[in-house]
């Protein structure tokens, strides 16, 4: 399993041809308290940077964008049901949305661990 | 994940308290032309529910003190002078005491809301930030003839408000309970010479104080000192008002809007009305009581969404889910954390203004069903 991060905070987990997908724990501090999240439809068909969800806090919205292309296979019903778990679990319990990969190239474009961590410093 | 534009801080003005903001952790953002802090480290709703729950102190030192001195030595010549820019009974203001006010246009629109107090001898107002230099310049042409217009540059305002706000601040200024809801005058507070008025911009008791700048910080160290007492920032004022139903200027009310389109006519004495002994003499004053006599096209509503997504500022309103033409738009909104639900408020047409008209919100290319709802969302608690 790989993890992997995007310069919009995503981070995406790589289990064979499908990736797990959340927002980083900074991403979650930046945010605020988190009071709503929308996501999208099982089945959609995601393009790289299109607006995939929304995750909003008191003051703000933001748009979750889909870091690659891919169909939406799951999505995590119980941040929906508890937003707040997006603060308090961010890079674990509390994933947005899986997506099958349609193209494992755009992979390639994306930050590990230590590229992130270099990003938000 | 979108973030919000880095902000510049190089043009940017402070208050007294900033270096407190920073060295308690407050995450400071520009504010009409300040740099204040949006929230602490436990965020905005803890420190909403805190203030609502306990106390929370407020840095309010951007906004505008202005003390109206009249030339004869009477208040009355100063508040008779006021009332030519401003639809309120300021003569009728008794010494101790303050009211809420706009001043108008002569479109009849708000070019700013704010505070006159009467302080026996003199008159002292509390403006918006955004807004002061334009008031200033606004009381100098209008009342030089009359006034001093002083604006009182060198204080601090400091607000503490909620149900332990009282009982904090009476170990700083004895007869503080002593006063009701919109009393103001001079007191001494922890020893120091300040203005105390017994209001706020949350809905709870509470109290505003101004302080001389270079004893800021210090009364606010003694105030937060106090466990029941948490530093609160702007995020937090701005859901804990909405939650009030309060206006925030330049967003719910301004130059395009009316009192009486705002909802505000409680706040225009009868004696400024048709038929009052001192009806009119205000900027706007033809159309803002002819709305009076025969109403407005439309009108500020309070609005409850009935899915858990916030509809914000913006968003326009529609009259059923499949209309193609907004009959309005929201002017604030967000997430209410007393209430564990989303609430806004925008402009409709009057004939959809009453409580529990089914209206739709687009958001995000969806239309999300709310209703108007009364105001304040959450009941103040007000020592009147």
């Amino acid at each position: 399993m790989t993890t992997l991060y995007t310069s919009d905070h995503e981070w995406l987990s790589i289990e064979g041809d499908v990736a797990t997908i959340g927002i980083t724990d900074f991403a979650q501090a930046q945010l605020g308290d988190v009071v709503f999240v929308e996501l999208p439809q099982v089945g959609r068909a995601l393009k790289k940077t299109e607006a995939a969800a929304v995750v909003e806090s008191v003051k703000a919205a933001s748009d979750v964008y889909a870091p690659i292309t891919g169909e939406v296979v799951e999505v995590n019903q119980a941040i929906v049901d508890e937003p707040a778990l997006v603060n308090t679990d961010a890079g674990g319990k509390a994933w947005f949305f899986k997506l099958k990969i349609a193209d494992r190239s755009e992979l390639g474009g994306l930050m590990d661990e230590a590229a992130y961590k270099a990003h938000t410093a | 994940m979108a973030e919000p534009a880095a902000a510049t801080s190089s043009s940017l003005k402070r208050t007294p308290l900033h270096a407190l903001h920073v060295s308690l952790g407050g995450k400071m953002v520009p504010f009409a032309g300040y740099e204040m802090p949006v929230q602490y480290a436990p965020g905005v709703l803890k420190e909403h529910l805190h203030t609502r729950a306990a106390a929370g102190l407020f840095d309010v030192s951007h906004m505008g003190q202005v003390a109206l001195v009249p030339k004869s030595g009477k208040v009355a010549d100063a508040a008779a002078a006021l009332e030519r820019l401003v639809p309120q009974d300021i003569i009728g203001i008794p010494p101790g005491r303050q009211r809420y006010a706009q001043f108008t246009s002569a479109e009849g629109g708000i070019l700013d809301d704010l505070m006159v107090a009467n302080f026996g001898e003199h008159l002292v107002l509390v403006v918006n930030a955004a807004c002061k230099e334009a008031d200033i310049q606004l009381l100098r042409e209008g009342l030089s003839d009359v006034c001093e217009v002083q604006p009182l540059a060198d204080r601090a305002l400091l607000a503490l408000q909620g149900p332990r706000a009282a009982a904090v601040l009476t170990k700083f200024c004895a007869d503080a309970d002593s006063l009701r809801f919109m009393d103001a005058g001079p007191r001494m507070v922890d020893g120091l010479a300040c203005y105390v008025s017994r209001s706020g911009y949350t809905g709870e008791d509470g109290y505003e104080i101004s302080v001389p700048a270079d004893k800021a910080e210090q009364l606010a160290e003694a105030l937060l000192s106090d466990k029941d007492v948490l530093p609160i920032g702007l995020g937090a004022r701005d859901s804990l008002r909405l939650e009030a139903g309060l206006c925030l200027y330049g967003h719910d009310i301004d130059t395009g809007t009316t009192p009486v389109e705002a909802a505000l006519e409680w706040s225009v004495q009868k004696v400024r009305r048709t038929g009052g002994a001192r009806a009119g003499g205000f900027p706007g004053a033809d159309k803002i009581l002819a709305q009076f006599d025969s109403g407005a096209a439309r009108r500020r509503v309070g609005l409850r969404p009935e899915g858990r997504a916030p509809v914000r500022e913006g968003a326009t309103l529609f009259a059923t889910a499949d209309a193609s033409e907004p009959v309005g738009k929201v002017t604030s909104g967000g997430f209410g954390p007393t209430l564990n639900a989303p609430v806004a408020m925008g402009y409709v047409p009057t004939a959809l203004a009453a409580v529990d008209t089914q209206l739709f919100a687009d958001v995000r290319g969806q239309r999300l069903p709310l209703r108007v709802a009364a105001m304040p969302f959450v009941p103040n608690t007000y020592k009147r």
